[in-house]
Order: structure tokens, then sequence, then C-alpha cells
């Protein structure tokens, strides 16, 4: 087993381990920090597929932004933050089947694609990954639609955020 | 001799494999001494960072500072630390044990995640990511992360407020912190931090200076010192996030603010002082360490300078000093730079003209920013001049309803003030 392996079986352990403590633990807050576990491991796994940028983005923007304002809206809702509820409700057996069904497609779907078995290639020598990435995102025979589109969307989106909070006089 | 960590690198390599072990676990090997290396090196300089600060405070209030223990105080950090580690370890009644020792750990190793991108010499670099700039953020972000566990799991309300106030400091802040890192990463066209410090032959503080200042006060704002302590402001919140932990464990928080303070100062000069940049450093690569702690420690003394100057901020004029002034400069002084420097690159200008108009840019900017500061100001003055109504009591009223009849004449109007 080469390291690399073993990292990887420890990391992916950690990280479906803690994505089951989510789901199970009572307390709202230990739900958020195991999620944070759990995309650092996903973060972790961006790294192992020497996809540097897309973890450090997975690291500011899931666990910096989103993770952070989930403990806030957590302790700014709730009552008393120990406050313990059931960690499941009544529909818990059909999310578990959704998932396993998810899953099971997922497999069985990719496993019909070639690479599935095989080891990756290696970067072709002199290339920067992040430049290609970079450059794809705003070249017109790459993703300059769908980035522009996502920025409109985000230029909405903030734009309906100071109409919502706008102090009408 | 001119570079012994890549020598000593080098003979390790060698002897390991040499060994007969494998060059792939050597290198594991290799990085992990690397790394227990780098933080030792780092946890005994902040040793010295307690005496540093003690000294340079005392100094700054006309006083002596430590100076009884070993020449000129210098042992006194180590008292400080013995004391620290005898002293009694409490937990506070209903505290969230895992986490409330989590805390303190996660604070001080963040700080010395960041020690792991800051390219020491030419050579000498821990890891040399092409996402460094990122990665600062990033680290900042776990951060937070420890302050809201370290104020939540205390059981406490001052430290829950405290951790609230941080975490609204340091994610407002993280905004014109990251426009700011943009700019030396637009002027060198990477994000590599050891290539953002090859590409400075003029220093970006002359090119970028705008950007530096906003780096600069976004930093200590995130380091969470004067003027920006309202995070542990001791006369409203005890000592905020750290009001329950004692001994050790606040020892590890004390440790990882001074080392954030001088880490911040080590980014500073890395991204705007030229970091390892100095004469024969090509020749002597390890001269670079030395330059790169000297720009360091100079920051740190700016930002120690600003702690004991200035009085603390209150968190709205803090908050709005934010979103209304320093985003907006750094959104404007972001797309100056941008589009100058796409223009003077088109045109093929040198280096001597590039710098000049970046500079001429920046200050103008600077000014004009300066003087709606200033038609502003006025404004305001004007406004908090102008005559406020004063309360005066109400009218007594007669029997019929109606107003009493006025006061005898005999007292002429005598201005009611």
């Amino acid at each position: 087993m080469t390291p690399v392996q073993l990292v990887f079986i420890l990391v992916a352990a950690t990280t479906l381990g803690a994505a089951l403590m989510v789901v199970i633990t009572r307390n709202l807050i230990h739900a958020a920090l195991w999620l944070v576990l759990s995309l650092f491991g996903i973060a972790v796994m961006y790294v192992l597929l020497s996809a540097p940028f897309l973890a450090v983005a997975q690291v500011v923007i899931y666990i910096g932004a989103i993770a952070i304002l989930m403990i806030f809206a957590i302790m700014l809702t709730r009552r008393s933050t120990s406050e313990e509820g059931p960690a499941l409700n009544a529909n818990w057996g059909w999310g578990a089947l959704l998932g396993v069904v998810t899953l099971g497609g997922l497999v069985w779907v990719l496993s019909s694609w070639p690479g599935f078995f095989a080891a990756p290639a290696p970067f072709p020598e002199g290339t920067d990954p992040l430049l290609t990435l970079g450059q794809a995102l705003v070249s017109p025979n790459g993703y300059v639609l769908p980035f522009e589109l996502a920025s409109v969307l985000l230029l909405a989106a903030l734009i309906g955020a100071i109409v919502v909070a706008w102090d009408r006089r | 001799m001119a570079d012994p960590i890549n020598a000593i690198a080098e003979w390790l390599q060698n002897l390991l494999t040499g060994w007969g072990m494998a060059p792939g676990l050597a290198l594991v090997i290799r990085f992990a001494l690397g790394v227990i290396v780098i933080a030792t090196v780092m946890l005994v300089l902040d040793i010295f960072l307690v005496w540093l600060e003690r000294k340079v405070v005392a100094r700054f209030q006309v006083r002596l500072g430590p100076n009884r223990l070993g020449r000129y105080g210098l042992l006194q950090p180590f008292a400080d630390v013995l004391k620290l580690l005898i002293k009694e370890d409490t937990t506070p009644l209903g505290a969230d044990k895992f986490l409330y020792n989590l805390a303190p750990i996660i604070a001080l190793a963040t700080v010395l995640l960041l020690w792991g991108v800051i390219p020491y010499a030419p050579t000498i670099v821990g890891a040399d990511i092409n996402v460094g700039v990122l990665y600062i953020v990033a680290v900042g972000a776990i951060g937070t992360l420890g302050i809201i566990i370290a104020g939540w799991s205390s059981n406490n309300k001052y430290a829950l407020l405290g951790a609230f106030r941080a975490v609204a400091l340091m994610i407002s802040y993280e905004v014109p912190m990251v426009l700011a890192l943009l700019i030396p990463v637009m002027l060198a066209d990477t994000m590599g931090i050891n290539a953002i410090v090859a590409s400075q032959n003029v220093w970006f503080i002359f090119v970028a200076p705008v950007a530096a200042l906003i780096f600069l006060i976004s930093a200590i704002a995130e380091l969470g010192r004067a003027p920006f302590d309202m995070t542990e402001a001791e006369s409203e919140l005890v000592a905020g996030y750290v009001t329950e932990y004692s001994g050790m464990k606040f020892g590890l928080f004390y440790a990882g603010e001074l080392l954030h303070a001088l880490t911040m100062g080590a980014l500073f000069a890395t991204l705007f002082l030229g970091g390892w940049r100095g004469p024969f450093v090509e020749q002597i690569p390890i001269l670079g360490a030395v330059y790169l702690l000297v720009k360091a420690l100079f920051m740190y003394w700016v930002i120690m300078w600003v702690r004991y100057t200035l009085p603390r901020v209150r968190i709205d004029h803090m908050l709005s000093l934010n979103w209304k002034f320093f985003t907006p400069l750094a959104l404007v002084v972001l797309i100056v730079t941008a589009l100058l420097d796409r223009i003077l690159e088109g045109a093929g200008a040198s280096t001597l003209v590039y710098t000049l108009v970046m500079l001429g840019a920046n200050l103008l900017v600077g000014w004009i920013t300066l003087t709606l500061l200033r038609s502003y100001a006025r404004r305001e003055r004007v406004k908090v001049a102008e005559p406020r109504p004063v309360a005066v009591p109400p009218e007594p009223t007669g029997p019929a309803g109606g107003p009493v009849s006025a006061a005898p004449s005999v007292t002429p109007s005598t201005p009611n003030n």
C-alpha cells in the first residue's frame, strides 16, 4: 500500500464517520462542528487529487463561511445552545433509503465509465492546473457563459439582500 | 555553507535512502521533520516575543518593563511559562470539555499553519503551493472557528459575547483583506507566495501603498488587537472568549495571539516589503531569512505601536468603518490597479514608469478619499453644531384646561436655555 492510499483510507473513514455523526448527534452545535470535520475531509480529498485550488476554496467557502453561518444561526435562534432534541424524526428510514439508492445509482453509472478503475494520469509536465482552470473559466471555448451566469445570479442575490434589508422610511 | 537548511535536508535524504529506505518514505520523514523544526523554532521565538512585547509596551508607556530576571529581564518569559504550567487548570461547570480543550489548540495551530507557506529565503520554502494567498485566507477562517468554539464551550455569557464580536469582526474584515491581497496577486500574476516575492523587483508597497495600508489595518482587526480589541474589551467583557481559560490553556491563546501578530508582520513583509529580498541574498540564501525576520519584526513593532497608541473603537463604528469605507476603497483600488496594469503592460512601460504611474494613481485615490472624508466630516460637524431641541417641562394647564395666564410680565423674556 502506498502512503497516498493509506492517507486516503484514513481521510475517507474520518469524513464518513464525521458525516454519520452529523446525522446522529443530538446537540446541534456538535452536529455543525462534525460537519466542519466532514467538509475538511473533503478538502483533503481534493489535495490528494492534486486540486489545491478546490481544496482551499472548499475550506474558505464551506468552513469559513457556510459552517460559521450555521453555527451563528444556531446560537442566535435556539433558546439554549445545549438544548437537545431528538436526533431522528419519523422519516429517517426513507432518508436512509434515498441515500443508499443515490449511492448505488452513482456507483452504477460511474462503473460503466472506463476511467473508474484506471489510475489517474499524471499532469503533463509544465502545465499549471490553476492557470488552466482560470483560463477555462473565462475563455469562450470554455466555461465563460456559466461563469457569467453565476456572476449575474450572485449579483441578483446581493441586490435582493439589499432590497430586503432596506429601511423604508 | 551558504544554504545550510537545504544541505542538511539533502544529507538526510541521502542518509535515509542509503539505509535502504524508499525515497518516498524518506521524503515523508524529511517533511515531517521540517514541520517539527519550523513549529519548534516558532514556539521558541514566541517565548522571546513575550519579552519583546512587554519591553516595547513598557517603553511606549515610559516604564522599564521586565528587568530583574536575567540581563534586561530576558529570563522573565521563562518564569512566566513555568508559572502558567504549574497553575491550576480549571474547567468551568457545564463546559463542553472536549471542545473547551480543543479551542486553544486550534488557536495556536492555525497561526503555526501560516508559517508553512511563508518563504524564508529563495531556496528555503516550507510548501511552495500555487494557491498560497488563498491558503492564508482559508487558515484565517479556521482560526475564526477556534474562537467560536472557545466562546461557546466555556458556558459563560461574556465568553459567548466576546466570540460573537470576534466573529463579526473577523468575517467583516476578511472582505477588504481579501480584496487587498488580490492586488499583489495581480501585480505578480501568481498566487504562489514565493513567486510573489521573486517578482518584487520594486517592493509592492511602492506600487500599491493603499492596498498595503488596507491589508495592515484589516490584519490588525483580524488579530483582534487594539484599536479593534472589543472582542476582549476588559472594561465590558472581562476578557472575552478567554475569560474562563487558566494556566497553560490561556497560555496557548496568549502565545497564539503574539505569534499571530508576528505572522501578520511577516505576511505584510512578504507581500509588500519584498520578503527575503535584500543585498547578497543570491550568493548567500540564508541571509534571506534574516532579512525576512528583520522586516517582520519591524512590522510587528508597527502593530504594537498602533495597539498602544489608539483607544478602542466602538463595535458599530468599527463595522461601518469596514463596510462603508474600507470595502469600497479596496474595490476602487482593485479596479484602478487592474486597469492600469493592463494598460501599462500593453504600452510596454519600463519598470520606473510603471512604478511611478501606479504610485501616482494610488496617491490620487488616497487624496480623493481624504477629500471626500473631509467634506463628509464638515457636513457632520454642521449637523452636530445645529441647535437641537432641548426638553422643556410641559406648560402647566389651569383648571379650565387652557393654559395658565403667562407669568407676569415683570420678568421679561429670558431666553429659555
